[in-house]
């Protein structure tokens, strides 16, 4: 067994198998299933027994492995090569070159794109060798389904620690030593919230994590759920001993099926090993824990809501104070705290304040994990240390903008975030320095934006969302957010008017001044920072009509350019309308009349002779160019 | 109240019959879970029992647990995961997560609408496909992303998208969609709407 204690953050190194047998382990990280990675585990269990290496090889699954646009992905232990965009027809070439005849299949290795060498090893991979691992320390290394993995990894030595040798009160000073703060976005201090909820009086007490991470394009928590669960569960249960509280409850977002079904089972295994029940490790602490599985609802990731959903009843927000640590779930004292957060705790029982408050910048210590997404390279799930930069994560890191194309800018924080543009791209990441810019580190998504990105459309896409998601229960809220998308689908349907942006700000500074929640008070966050930062698109949605990023529907046009058609009739067949006519080898057009503005003929077209365009003036220009005038 | 955008993962052949729903099943589920602080969780199960969340269920429900049916459509109506209709035999549902949107995610669903002659969010009359949008799925390095029943799809183009739905028309034996998402009328029909 390589690594095997929780301390190694930096390699990612897969764990060998049982019985000192090779392991090959795929990905079996959402990204990758989407990618048909368990398929190709499916060929690998079938190709290994016909080469009769049953006994000497297994196969198992991992969690998210982090670089998801190379999925689906697997590694082989021992040597430690790491096989990225795996076809079925790649299975049988890895089993009979690489496990039989001993050498890695040079031709499927990874290949860095700033060098163009190929790279065997995954921690010498770019993307992976600039993270420190922390919370994200045994996902995509171990298999999520097996307790002795996490086991040989050191896991619950941290419980077994701080329940047989440390007072709850010494584990409060040393979770407040670390300096961890909540990870679920508001980034309040662990410790502090820990002690509240110790000191408030009350012989019944709860712990609750928040696993309802709604954010779109936001997927860290759910990869550490369904990636390494037993972190989770170590950490509540070192919580829970802080605290007081016997009892505790795992909300998980609806769609997460697969996380429910992995933190089920790790519950059950636990149980079974006493490492979960009553008089854990001799200490005569017991702890509880069940699952509660959400229904769908964005608002229930706010603690009130969460707990009102857990209670059976809507989840609807309440006004703070009092606070879940005086008055929370069935009216006692509750500590909730996000996923991440919990995976972070065992490590630094483990390792001791002082280690993880050596990682991180001045006032944000330790590691935040981030979900990279968008137009961006390498995307997939990273973990940096706080205070890193934007332009580090998302180039460094990321790898940059995908296509060759220009950043324009970075989305974080999703629905109650903001966009952030390449002239901030050097602030750090954490909380404060974050907030100025009018972003928000949130739950850790990290959308990368390019040139072809409305930055009003996507303002307008977050509005919809959080008016969709809005509970209803107060008035700035419920009316304040429809009344900014009603103006923001005006804008982009090419019907702004003069003072819209200034009727959006207004609206915006009342909503988040008065509503009950941070689900309203956030809320606009995504339009007051491209209005800060890209106003000028907004004018030329108004003002001129004109979609600069030639995303909006209503305000674009496709034409053909008669001199690179070949009118070789593809487009034409794509077309779904038949709005494309012209003859074979002659240049096409496009009955506008018909156009639904699909994209399927310019992704279609070999030639780049599709072009789409935006602004009366362009638009007349191209269809005048395209009728030969 | 939040717009549907999710519903049950399982999609579950039309349950209720002519004789409408077993309502003895109701019972069986209630006097496993408590339905007063577990309402959530009750209505997680009758809604898999059952397919949706039919009327005469949610009565039964009210009955057996004293629970007033005004409070239990109360939370059906919050949560965008419970339905009061039924969908269809498979579920279409696209990704419409940040990094899904700006790869086009619209763009799959109008194909979807067109080839499927249904509205996002609405099920065909002959009961086949039901389509909708959830909010992420996760998958955002594949954007954009579909999942059809168990199977998911990723890096998709509203030309693949059209592929794979008529692919799978034709795997199921249907007749090709027509305005109003319903074959010629057959005897049979057995769709209400």
């Amino acid at each position: 067994m390589s690594a095997p204690t929780p301390k190694d953050g930096v390699r990612v190194e897969v764990a060998g198998g049982a019985n000192g047998r090779r392991r090959i382990s795929v990905c079996a990280g959402t990204a990758c299933v989407f990618a048909g990675s368990l398929k190709i585990r499916d060929a690998f269990v079938a190709e290994v027994a016909a080469a009769g290496l049953g006994d000497q090889v297994e196969v198992r699954i991992s969690g998210c492995h982090g670089l998801c646009s190379q999925g689906p992905l697997a590694v082989v232990s021992g040597d430690d090569t790491y096989y990225p965009r795996l076809k079925l027809r790649d299975v049988k070439r890895v089993v009979e070159e690489h496990l039989v005849g001993g050498a890695p299949v040079e031709k499927l290795l990874y290949v860095d794109p700033a060098t163009g060498e190929r790279v065997r090893c995954a921690h010498d991979i770019p993307f992976y060798r600039q993270q420190r691992r922390i919370a994200l320390r045994d996902v995509g290394v171990i298999d999520p389904e097996s307790l002795d993995e996490y086991l040989a990894r050191g896991g619950y030595e941290a419980a077994r620690k701080a329940l047989t040798t440390m007072t709850p009160e010494a584990i409060i000073d040393e979770v407040l030593a670390s300096g961890l703060r909540g990870r679920g976005g508001a980034g309040f201090p662990t410790g502090m919230k820990w002690k509240f909820a110790r000191q408030s009086p009350g012989d019944v007490k709860y712990v609750i994590c928040n696993g309802d991470e709604g954010d779109p394009g936001a997927f860290m928590d759910a990869s550490i759920m369904d990636g390494d669960p037993h972190a989770v569960l170590e950490g509540m249960l070192i919580a829970s001993y802080a605290i007081g509280a016997r009892e505790g409850y795992i909300y998980v977002r609806a769609e997460y099926p697969l996380a429910v079904r992995r933190l089920r089972l790790a519950i059950a295994e636990a149980e079974g090993r006493g490492l979960l029940g009553d008089d854990l490790f001799g200490s005569g602490w017991s702890f509880h824990l069940k699952i509660k599985e959400g229904a769908g609802a964005f608002v229930c990731g706010e603690e009130t809501a969460l707990i009102a959903s857990i209670e059976g009843r809507r989840g609807m927000p309440r006004t703070r104070p009092p606070f879940p640590a005086v008055r929370g779930l069935w009216g006692k004292p509750t500590n909730i705290n996000n996923v991440e957060t919990y995976a972070n705790v065992p490590w630094i029982i483990a390792n001791g304040s002082a280690a993880y408050a050596a990682v991180g910048s001045e006032t944000c210590k330790g590691t935040k994990a981030f979900s990279l997404a968008g137009k961006i390279v390498n995307g997939g799930l990273a973990e940096v240390p706080m205070g890193s930069t934007l332009r580090h994560v998302i180039f460094d890191v990321g790898g940059g903008v995908k296509d060759g194309k220009a950043f324009k800018a970075v989305q974080l924080g999703g629905p109650s975030g903001g966009c952030v543009p390449a002239a901030l791209l050097d602030t750090p990441v954490d909380y404060e320095s974050l907030a100025a810019t009018g972003a928000i580190v949130g739950s850790g998504g990290m959308v990368v934006a390019d040139e072809s990105t409305c930055m009003v459309d996507l303002a307008r896409y977050f509005l919809e969302f959080t008016q969709r998601e809005s509970c209803g229960k107060c008035v700035p809220c419920r009316l304040g957010t429809k009344r900014m998308l009603e103006i923001l689908e005006r804008i982009t349907a090419g019907e702004g008017e003069d003072g819209d942006i200034e009727r959006l700000e207004k609206l915006a500074t009342t909503i988040k001044k008065t509503s009950l929640c941070g689900l309203g008070q956030t809320a606009p966050n995504p339009v007051l920072t491209t209005i800060r930062y890209f106003r000028d698109e907004y004018v030329a949605h108004i003002d001129e009509h004109r979609c600069p990023a030639c995303a909006c529907d209503a305000l674009i046009a496709f034409s053909i350019d008669p001199d690179l058609c070949t009118g070789c009739t593809l487009c034409a067949k794509k077309c779904p309308v038949g709005a494309i006519t012209g003859d074979k080898k002659q240049a096409h057009r496009i009955d506008q009349s018909l156009c639904v503005r699909c994209d399927s003929c310019r992704a279609a077209c070999r030639f780049d002779a599709v072009k789409v365009v935006s602004g009366p003036e362009q638009i007349a220009a191209a269809l005048r160019a395209e009728a030969g005038d | 109240m939040p717009r549907r955008v999710t519903r049950t993962p399982a999609t579950v052949a039309l349950p209720a019959g002519v004789d409408g729903p077993d309502l003895d099943r109701v019972g069986a589920i209630t006097d496993d879970l408590d339905p007063t602080g577990n309402l959530i969780a009750v209505l997680q199960r009758l809604q898999q029992e059952f397919g949706y969340l039919p009327e005469p269920v949610i009565d039964e429900l009210a009955r057996l647990s004293g629970v007033p049916a005004s409070r239990i459509y109360g939370v059906i109506t919050f949560y965008a995961q419970f339905s009061t209709t039924p969908s269809g035999r498979h579920r279409v549902c696209v990704c419409h997560g940040t990094a899904c949107h700006v790869a086009g995610a619209a763009r799959i669903t109008e194909a979807l609408e067109q080839e499927l002659h249904v509205e996002d969010g609405g099920t065909t009359r002959d009961m086949e496909f039901t389509l909708d949008s959830v909010a992420c799925m996760g998958a955002c390095s594949q954007a954009p992303v579909m999942r059809v029943d168990d199977d998911t799809y990723g890096n998709l183009t509203a030309d693949q998208t059209r592929t794979i739905v008529r692919e799978l028309v034709a795997e199921l034996g249907l007749e090709v969609r027509r305005p109003g998402g319903a074959p010629e009328p057959t005897a049979e029909g057995g769709e209400r709407s």
